[in-house]
């Protein structure tokens, strides 16, 4: 039904010219969201483009499997999605091939139209502080990587073994790691958790989270539900500084809607006496968490024998500027907090691919405009994290990819991409990858992982248990 | 016997098949659906009586859903219309009942569901035209909070998969918004070809 499809409309052609051969070909480096993204509008626009999805794992999906937190399965719903995308008569996904490694992005342009560059961020901004490299430090990058398997973070073992956990940043990656911290074990036991991230934090001590930003309450980061969350979680109560938000009321009504709401809600946890029962919970509630504002990092506090963080030293902040551009001048306080572990949650960051590629070093980004590389020959796009910077959530990345797409489209229609030559697409890539003695993960045998995957998860009450190896993901793939 | 299994069917089928392939009106499977979709969200005393009907005249299932239509009592049918974004405006002709969002995608609206209906995204964000926006429920909490982090949130904004189409809301118009930050300088449209 689907290939009858594509028959209708290239057909057309010409005959002697098989239609599959002389049709547009876009490669796609990284299979997440924006990878997805893009290839969906592509190919729904175009009945005549073929696009190709390489991914540097055995496993399709990016940051909706490894980032998004294990109790947002509903936010996971968007696999759904990119799995009818992959299995479109018109698009297949390679895993397991490492472009820049494995093929050069030089040799997927000879072998495409146009290649769209969607490998996100697998780098993460560092603090600059002394003590960054102590035993109990982690980047939240790190963190969520390992409680989500990411099979670079495996063998991650985060000592949980102190009282005080301080996480620096306020984004709702920030948050998903307080409240992976606090939850009860209960939850998270039937969730995609890895099964040693569980076990982990069950024998887990920590029983109070702090969340530090260097700027206010009005610049809080995270969104409103995340906040909900982490007020409504079992067992806990917040803990805040009512001295951090003198003056905050009387800025609700100028401010727009989102952060009115959020304020207001933030406002109630941190100022306002609860009512009878929340107070009662509040009081049997054994594990805490706070928002601690104005505070910057200045060093990690090393333990006697130096091996490991044994407190934070902060500096204290105030704030200069008005309206939406602030930002925070140090006034010379300090204030150590005692602490074991320390998760820095600052902003994840691109990395260079390939040397062919443009990068700019200063924002960490593929310098673009509206999706087209700069400063190279054409043929070269960019869609999400890697061309406008590591935020956002899924609808961000999808309507940024969807641009990019779009002028991807309008080069086609306009000539600027010259698409009238025959190009091998995925023949002419499969052939560089046998040489080099590279066996790319077909969709179909993702499938099998997957399979494996929810079948193990069954087997405890979790929509599935997460292969963490990659050597045991290839082997599923390929049985 | 066709039309139970199509119920038994799960939702998968129904977004597997009404989301990628541009053109689905010649399947037939594409008709079950639309016809499952209409019914989900029925209580379960209209669910079965209009199973029944569709059961006794087999000819329903493969109608264009503009026939089924006309087969169906007039209090059934809700006319809305879709402003895509390019501004062309697409009327369709629903039943009470139906979700706007699942109904824009089974007329092939540019109108996306990453997190399928569970209110965990704002992909399916709309404008809901002033008459009719304020017929509409109040938001529920969960709602406003995934509103808050839709780009160009105006104050008639809604998410579709929230939207249950009522016979008061016969008319309803729903906007797609414009949130392409690129959207072509000269006005440009890609040719379907």
């Amino acid at each position: 039904y689907a290939s009858s499809h594509c028959i209708y409309f290239s057909g057309a052609r010409g005959l002697g010219t098989s239609p599959a051969a002389s049709c547009p070909k876009v490669c796609i480096v990284g299979g997440g969201p924006a990878g997805f993204y893009t290839a969906q509008h592509l190919v729904k626009t175009r009945p005549d483009v073929q696009v190709d999805i390489y991914e540097r794992l055995p496993v399709p999906f990016g940051l909706v499997r490894f980032g998004v937190a294990p109790d947002h399965p509903e936010v996971k719903n968007v696999m759904n999605t990119f799995t009818q995308t992959a299995q479109h008569a018109r698009c297949s996904f390679h895993g397991n091939v490492s472009v820049g490694k494995d093929v050069t992005v030089q040799e997927l342009q000879e072998a495409y139209h146009a290649v769209v560059l969607s490998y996100g961020a697998e780098g993460n901004r560092t603090l600059g502080v002394p003590g960054e490299d102590l035993a109990g430090v982690h980047s939240a990058k790190d963190f969520v990587g390992w409680y989500n398997g990411l099979p670079t973070n495996r063998d991650l073992r985060p000592d949980l073994r102190c009282e005080t956990a301080v996480i620096l940043g306020q984004g709702n990656v920030a948050l998903d790691v307080a409240r992976i911290l606090l939850s009860p074990v209960d939850i998270l036991k039937n969730t995609d958790i890895t099964q040693p991230a569980l076990d982990t934090l069950a024998e887990s001590s920590v029983r109070r989270v702090l969340i530090v930003g260097r700027r206010g309450p009005l610049q809080l980061a995270c969104t409103i539900k995340e906040l909900r969350e982490m007020v409504n979680l079992p067992g806990t109560r917040p803990e805040m500084e009512a001295s951090d938000f003198e003056c905050i009321a009387k800025m609700l009504k100028v401010l727009p809607r989102p952060r009115k709401r959020l304020t207001e809600l933030l406002l109630k946890v941190a100022v306002e006496t609860p009512e009878e029962t929340e107070l009662e919970r509040r009081n049997s509630a054994k594990r805490a968490w706070g928002f601690r504002f104005f505070r910057s990092p200045v060093e990690i506090l090393p333990s006697d024998d130096l091996t490991r963080a044994a407190g934070i030293r902060l500096a204290v902040n105030r704030l200069e500027g008005e309206g939406e551009d602030v930002w925070a001048v140090t006034t010379g306080e300090v204030e150590d907090v005692e602490c074991g572990l320390v998760i820095s949650s600052i902003g994840y960051k691109s990395l260079p691919i390939d040397p062919a590629v443009p990068f700019d070093p200063r924002k960490h980004i593929i310098p673009n405009t509206m999706g087209r590389v700069q400063k190279c020959a054409a043929g070269l796009y960019c869609s999400g994290w890697v061309k406008r910077g590591p935020t956002g959530v899924i609808a961000t990345t999808m309507n940024d990819s969807f641009d990019t797409a779009r002028t991807l489209l309008h080069d086609m229609d306009e000539g600027t991409l010259d698409i009238s030559t025959v190009k091998p697409g995925s023949a002419g890539v499969t052939t560089i990858l046998e040489k080099r003695g590279v066996k790319p993960v077909l969709f179909s045998d993702w499938e099998k992982i997957d399979s494996e995957e929810s079948k193990r998860g069954e087997a405890r009450g979790k929509p599935r248990e997460k292969l963490l190896d990659v050597g045991e993901m290839l082997k599923v793939a390929w049985t | 016997m066709a039309a139970s299994a199509s119920v038994r069917s799960s939702v998968g089928l129904t977004l597997r098949l009404s989301r990628v392939i541009p053109d689905c009106s010649k399947c037939p499977f594409n008709r079950l659906n639309s016809y499952f979709n209409g019914v989900a969200g029925l209580s379960k005393v209209d669910r079965f009586r209009t199973l029944n009907r569709h059961l006794q005249t087999s000819r329903g299932l493969y109608h264009s859903e503009e026939s089924a239509g006309a087969e169906d009592p007039e209090e059934d049918a809700v006319n809305v219309v879709y402003i895509d974004r390019s501004g062309k405006r697409i009327p369709v002709k629903a039943k009470v009942g139906d979700n706007a969002m699942y109904l824009a995608h089974r007329h092939n609206i540019e109108l996306e569901g990453a997190c399928e209906a569970s209110l965990a995204c704002s992909t399916c964000h709309v404008y809901v035209n002033r008459d009719h926006f304020n017929k509409l429920p109040e938001p529920e909490e969960r709602e406003d909070d995934m509103l808050d982090m839709a780009p160009a949130l105006q104050e008639n904004s809604r998410l579709s998969c929230q939207i249950i189409l009522t016979q008061e809301l016969d008319g309803i118009e729903l906007t797609l918004p414009k949130v392409t930050r690129n959207f072509y300088v000269d006005g440009h449209v890609p040719k379907p070809h």
